[in-house]
């Protein structure tokens, strides 16, 4: 099974994601925003976190728009995996691959530290913990607040599509939304780091789970 | 040609910042202010015979996130 990992200048969780990848047994390869084509066989894109482009404009906006994004697209349109962690998952939503958008923290500041999850939709990457397990991850966002219109909230909450809610929502996310799926529930969008909770080094491994259930989920696939 | 962009939140979408601002006004004495929202402006130099067309585009694929921003196209 096949990983690559996108590079935009300003990226800063690549090598976090890759690593996460390739202890789960993925084969993963980093590629730059500016190629135009993934390489063959990718079964699963990351979108790493970090701040690409200089958060310039919108968090995420740039790179959602850079050279790579249309071999991205094309990855997600032929059903292929994508996962977007933080900065990830602003630019999986600038991009349109995702519904809604992440303003600025309600409380205007900058966070960084674990926070409690509770984990809910199912799919290859939620499957692992089971719906309802609770969980700790690290977050470090100043735009992680979830915002979509209610009509949209209504439709995620209805289709399952939540993975991942806060259980203490420390950034006024609405519905106390941590992560989404897609429609077809092979595009999770994230802003807690699972990568950076992924071995015993890291002082918590609760993320170590979604890496390697997916894995086995795409191995088995 | 020039042309400026105005891009503001949408009604309805929460803004921390405009808030923020608001309260500072308050504590600084002044009085009466009801609200406030921070939006942006860019000002766009472009080649002669750009129709707003093509500048509304923009705004579109990129300078707006029309999820929750609007936007205005004044040209100059």
């Amino acid at each position: 099974m096949r990983a690559a990992v996108i590079v935009y200048p300003g990226s800063n969780c690549d090598r976090d994601m890759e690593v996460a990848f390739a202890r789960a047994g993925l084969d993963v390869t980093r590629v730059w925003h500016k190629d135009t084509t993934l390489p063959a066989g990718i079964d699963i894109v990351g979108v790493p976190g970090g701040f690409s482009f200089g958060d310039y404009l919108r968090c995420g906006a740039i790179a959602a728009n850079a050279p790579i994004s249309g071999a991205l697209r094309d990855h997600a349109a032929r059903g292929g995996y994508v996962l977007g962690v933080c900065n990830g998952f602003q630019v999986l939503t600038e991009a349109g691959l995702l519904p809604g958008a992440l303003l600025r923290n309600a409380g205007l500041k900058y966070i960084c530290r674990t926070v409690g999850l509770r984990v809910e939709g199912a799919s290859v990457y939620t499957d692992g913990y089971g719906a309802g397990t609770e969980i700790a991850l690290p977050i470090a966002h100043h735009d992680g607040n979830y915002f979509a219109d209610p009509a949209t909230l209504d439709t995620l909450e209805g289709e399952g599509r939540v993975a991942v809610r806060y259980t203490d929502n420390p950034n006024g996310s609405a519905r106390d939304i941590a992560g989404i799926l897609s429609e077809n529930r092979r595009v999770l969008g994230m802003m807690p780091h699972p990568e950076r909770a992924a071995e015993p080094a890291h002082g918590n491994t609760d993320g170590a789970r979604l890496f390697a259930h997916l894995t086995t989920a795409l191995t088995a696939a | 040609m020039k042309a400026r962009v105005h891009v503001m939140l949408k009604d309805g979408v929460l803004d921390p910042q405009g808030e923020a601002v608001r309260h500072a006004l308050g504590s600084l004495g002044f009085e009466g202010v009801n609200g406030v929202r921070q939006g942006k402006v860019i000002e766009l130099d472009l080649a002669d015979g750009t129709t707003e067309d093509q500048i509304a585009a923009m705004c579109e694929k990129l300078l707006a996130n029309t999820v929750i921003e609007s936007y205005r196209i004044e040209t100059l």
